[in-house]
Order: C-alpha cells, then structure tokens, then sequence
C-alpha cells in the first residue's frame, strides 16, 4: 500500500530542495534553451554558397552562361577566373575553393554542333559530404543549361522529376530541432535525478529518512514527480523555440507529443536514479550520468548520423538507447503528423525502457534502505 | 509488563571485524537504558539493529512486542529515532522539516498542527520557524531533529550520542526533555560517551569491543567496585603511573587528568606503600584521597575484570 501522504511528503520537500538550489535550476531551466540554441544554429547540414573558381579556356558567350549559372544559384560563390591550371591546384590544395569549374576551349562550338560538350568539375574530396552535394548542384546546375541550349524541338530525356515531403526545402533545422528536443531532454532528465539520491547521502539525511517508515517505491516516485513537471516544461520550452525561432513546423498532435514523452521523461529520470543510487556521491552521479546519456544519445539516437548506415554492432546497440526511440517520434509528430498507427514500435520501446529503469531504481534503492 | 526493547544475541560482522558479539539484554516500559562506552565499541551498530536500519549478521531484536527483522516498517512506526549526527535538510526552514517528517509519519489535519506546535514550542523555535535550518546553532539543531523524532508520539525512542558536540548547559536542558518524557511513559534507549549523562540512566550497559560487559544502575555498577580508589595527586602524573602501577596491594591504576586513580587492595597499606615509594622516586605528593568510585572507575575496573583494553 502506497501512502499519498508519505509520498506527497517527499514530493514537496523535493520541490522546496529543488527551488533553492541554484545549480538544479540552471541545469533544469537555462541549460535546455542554450542547448536548443547552441544545436539549432550550428548544427547546420545544409550546404550553400560553396566558393568555386572557373578556368574557362573557351571564352565564349556560351560558357560565360554556363558560369553564370552557377552564380545565379545560391550553393556556389565565384572566387574569380584562373588563368593557369596551375592556380586551380593551388586554391584546391589551399581550402580557398572547393570546386574548380574548367571549360575546355572547344566548348562553345561541340555544344552548337550538338555533339555534346563536356567541362570538368575539379572537386575537393576531403570533405566528402560537402563534396557529395557539390558534384550533385553542379550536375543540376550543367543539365539546366544543356535542356537550355538543346532548345525545343528536340526529344527531350528523360528526366525525374523529385519532390521532397515533410521537409520541402530541406532545411536541416526541420530535421535537427525535433531530433534535438528528444537529445536535450534526455541529457536533462538524467542530470537532473542524478543528484537526488546520491545528495541524501552525502547530508547524511538518508539515515534519518531510511528510519522512518517510508517506502522505497514512495521515496522513489516521491523524488520522480517533481521532475516529471519539470521535464514537461522543458519539452514546451524547446518546442516553442524550435516552432518560432528555427522555423520548424508541429504539424502532429501536441497532446500524443506530450503524452510519449511522458513515457520517455520516466524512464531517463528513473536512470538517473538508479545511477544516484549505485554511486552515492553527486559529482560521480552527475559525470556518470553525462557519460551515459549524452554520448550513446547523441551518437545513436539517429539524430545525427542515420542508424541504417552504422555498422550491426551500432545498430544493435543502438536499440539501447531510448533517445532512438523518441527521435522517430519526435519527427514522426513534428514533421509527419503521423499518429499512434506508425508510431507504436517507437511506443512499446519507450514504455519498456522506462518500465525496466523504473524497477531497478526502486530496486537499487531498496538494497541500501535495508 | 514484558520488556519493550528485546536484544537476543544481537551479532553483527563486517568482513572480519565482529562489530557487536552477541548482546543480549531487555529494556523495561519508561526506562531510561543507557549504552555506555567509547567510540567504537558497537554503540551505534546496536542501536542500527535495533531500529531496522541494519540487518543484524545473527540473532533477534525485538521492540514493542515486534519483531524487527520480520516487520521493519510495523516497528519504524512505533519508535523515534535520532541519529548520531545531524541529519535534517539545512535547506529546509524548521517548519518545512516538521512538516516533513509529519508527512513521513502519516500526522496530518489537526493533530499535525498541534503535534508542530508542541515541536516548537519544545525545542523553543516558535520564532524561528522561518529559518533555514542549517543556520541554527547545534543545540537548536538537536532539539528539532529530537522535536522531529517526537513528531508522531513514539512510547519508544532511540537517541546516538544526541549531545555529541553540544555545549554543556544546552546538554543538560537537553536531558532534563528526555527525562520529563520517561516520567510520562517513553521508553529511552540513549548511547553515550559522556560519564556525566549517564547518571541520568536508569540503568546503565557498559560496551567495549563489541562485548556488553556490564549491565545495572549506576549505583549498583558504584557498588560493585568493592576494592577502595585512592586519588593520588601529584606534581608528575606520567612518573608517578609508572612507580604506583609497579606496588604490591595495587590492582590497577588509571590516569585522569593529572590526578591518578588507584585501585587497591588495602587502604592503609597501600597509604603507606605509595608515600614511601613516591619519596624515593624524588616525585612531589600533594594529596592522597580515598574516593567514591566515579563511573570512570567502574567503566575502567569492568575493563579490567573483562581482561581487554579499550577500543577505539
């Protein structure tokens, strides 16, 4: 039988503890909006303006077009015009250019004789990524002008026609913000518990507590509801600066939002516990519990690099992790508007977690209560 | 009436180390019982068995009729509890505390408010009950966190080394409370190393080592140091232990201060003995008094029968 009144006890000592203590209240209140801004703005995918130069050995009305058109487009910035080919290895070599546009001096004539003409991308590959997307706007960029100075008339290729959802224009805000709120409030809800328990014993409060006749279960909800609140705010804080600075549309249902990460606050917050209550001093609870949330959260939640692409070890372990979960949720809502249909693999992991983490807090506890 | 707090061969080991070996004794309804002996001696673990908080490695513990290790919480109900050290939330204002505890205790509605304001007004805080705890001066701290032990009525309490650190008249107000609540009916289980609060027991355990080694009222342990103590004051204490302890007719002798205590086996031979020889040693003898045994000297003499040295 659980007290309401023992348990309501805890939970407002808890709430008194919490309101005085400084260093919880930044952690709890500031550190989320930071982060959120910190991650929002420079954790940027998107690539643009990449600076190239141009090495045109035909000079003609044609590949001054050509040059243009990449110009017009937002991804590239002219450095200027090379002479010598020389001067491409150089700014290559240097980082200055990330892309060499070289036209070869027949250029103009084998495009009007039909024939077909070819100019060369110098590319920078050292940065693969980047490289990647450049060689695919350069690609687009030269075919534009092609279909162009292949005029009407002629059969035209075939062509794909491609057409993003949920993200129209890419933008890697729209993919980071709600993948970064599950991130943020992972890493919160850990650090937050993670003092509780260990504090109790280093106050020397525990013995007097631990002589009353209070429940492990109570002590352990007791200190959880407190931070449950706490845990939802934050989530609404991120939320709204993802939606009004970032841009990032909410397009789902904000009450089944709300309600999955409830789940996924319980089950972070009871982990933080069961660390507080293994090791028993703050600073290692604290450190412990950034360690174990903040890397594995941030590595293989899919928030960043695609879990489909890790390595089997990775990914397995990445089922471990339940920012995995909640990342799917949190775009799957924001971006999708799907529902409990699509989302209840998603669910059923979080409600496990949680369960598990829940119990071997309680349980951790118990052994030292004895 | 059947004894309140039972110990049954109470045992408790860490590792190699026997903590506390087989105690075995009972408290009667209303008695102040007493746990005597340094730091180290298997005060606290007792006491930590007593109350639930410890499992014991063998034996029983029975309090208010309970058996502890089979109904902690059933017994944590029944009694309070003071640890030794300060163990309220500093954070917390003295009101916050009470209410705390209140709340773990299940006292709410009215009872609660009267149960709070006899807190304050015992531990004399009724003006300071806005104040963060951790800002009050050790005595007052001490009386919350006994007001707090008190907060749900217990006929049974347990109090380590309350007065630990606590200046002298704060520890004397301290024991008259204690003593007003055993006249109406609370049962007192109270470790010590003072030998002056401890003439406030009823009756009195001597521990050392882990081992009980004795066990009656203060007047009764007095009574039991048949063998006569001299006071022997002089101007070099350490020289003079070491000429004493070596004289026939003398059984032990204990250091207190710059006065020793010696425990012999006839008054005037021994006189005689302890002048002479304290002549021929050069040491300068300014008194020699026979004296009531002090609780020292039956702490030290129950040592001696014991065939131990003191832990600690």
């Amino acid at each position: 039988m659980i007290s309401p009144t023992r348990l309501g006890a805890i939970a407002r000592k808890e709430l008194l503890q919490l309101r005085r203590d400084v260093r919880s209240l930044i952690l709890a209140f500031l550190l989320p909006l930071v982060l959120t801004m910190v991650f929002g703005a420079a954790i940027s995918l998107d690539v643009r303006e990449i600076p190239f130069a141009v090495l045109d050995r035909d000079r003609s009305p044609a590949s001054r077009e050509l040059v243009e058109a990449f110009t017009a487009s937002s991804y590239f910035t002219l450095l200027g015009e090379l002479d010598r080919p020389a001067d491409a290895d150089r700014l290559l070599r240097r980082g200055e250019a990330r892309l060499i546009l070289s036209i070869p001096p027949a250029y103009a004539r084998d495009l009007s004789s039909g024939r077909g003409a070819r100019v060369q991308a110098l590319v920078d590959g050292s940065d693969a990524n980047t490289a990647t997307i450049a060689i695919n706007y350069a690609d687009a960029i030269t075919a534009g002008v092609a279909a162009r100075a292949a005029g009407a008339g002629q059969p035209s290729p075939i062509t794909a026609e491609a057409r993003v959802w949920y993200n129209e224009a890419l933008e890697s805000a729209r993919t980071i913000v709600p993948g970064l709120v599950a991130v943020i409030m992972a890493i919160i809800a850990a650090m937050l518990t993670a003092l509780t328990i260990a504090r109790e014993w280093e106050r020397g409060t525990m013995e007097q507590l631990a002589a009353t006749p209070v429940r492990r279960v109570e002590v352990v909800v007791g200190k959880l509801v407190p931070y449950v609140a706490i845990g939802l705010i934050d989530l609404a804080m991120v939320t709204l600066l993802g939606v009004l600075v970032f841009d990032v549309p909410l397009r789902g249902n904000v009450l089944l939002l709300a309600g999955i990460a409830l789940v996924f606050i319980i089950g972070m917050l009871s982990f933080g516990i069961l660390i507080s209550s293994a090791l028993k001093s703050q600073l290692l609870a604290t450190q412990i519990a950034l360690m174990a949330t903040y890397l594995p959260t941030f590595l293989l939640s899919g928030f960043i690099f695609a879990i489909a692409n890790m390595p089997l070890v990775l990914r397995a372990l990445s089922y471990l992790v339940p920012a995995r979960y909640f990342v799917v949720v949190t775009r799957g809502i924001f971006l999708k508007d799907v529902g409990l249909g699509v989302l209840w693999p998603q669910v059923l992991g979080l409600v496990i977690y949680a369960a598990v983490a829940f119990a071997l807090a309680v349980r951790a506890f118990r052994k030292e209560l004895a | 009436m059947p004894d309140t707090i039972i110990a049954d061969g109470l045992t408790r080991r860490f590792g190699d180390f026997v903590a506390v070996d087989q105690i075995s004794f009972g408290v009667r309804p209303g008695e102040i019982f007493g746990f005597l002996g340094p730091n180290g001696a298997g005060k606290t673990t007792t006491i930590r068995m007593l109350t639930g908080l410890l499992p014991p490695t063998s034996g029983r513990a029975q309090v208010a009729g309970l058996d502890v290790a089979r109904e902690p919480r059933e017994v944590k109900r029944r009694i309070g509890y003071m640890s030794q050290l300060f163990s309220l939330y500093g954070d917390l204002t003295v009101e916050e505390n009470i209410e705390f505890f209140g709340g773990l205790y299940e006292v709410t509605g009215e009872r609660w408010t009267a149960r709070r304001d006899w807190v304050l007004e015992n531990a004399g805080l009724g003006a300071l009950r806005h104040r963060p705890t951790g800002t009050l001066p050790l005595g007052l701290k001490q009386r919350l966190a006994l007001g707090c032990a008190l907060i749900h009525e217990p006929s049974i309490l347990f109090l380590d080394e309350p007065t630990s650190g606590v200046d002298p008249i704060s520890r004397r107000n301290f024991w008259a409370l204690i003593g007003e609540f055993a006249r109406r009916g609370t049962t007192v289980l109270v470790t010590t190393h003072y030998m002056d609060e401890a003439e406030h027991c009823d009756r009195l355990a001597l521990m050392n080592r882990g081992r009980l080694i004795g066990l009656d009222t203060p007047a009764g342990l007095r009574r039991s140091m048949t063998d006569p103590i001299l006071a022997v004051t002089t101007a070099n204490a350490p020289a003079a232990v070491r000429v004493v302890r070596e004289l026939e007719g003398v059984r032990d002798v204990t250091m207190f201060g710059r006065v020793l205590h010696a425990v012999v086996e006839n008054e005037g031979s021994a006189r005689g003995a302890i002048t002479t020889r304290l002549g021929q040693a050069g040491i300068a003898l300014s008194h020699l008094d026979r004296i009531e045994p002090s609780l020292e000297d039956v702490f030290a003499e129950w040592i001696r029968r014991e065939g131990g040295a003191v832990a600690g």
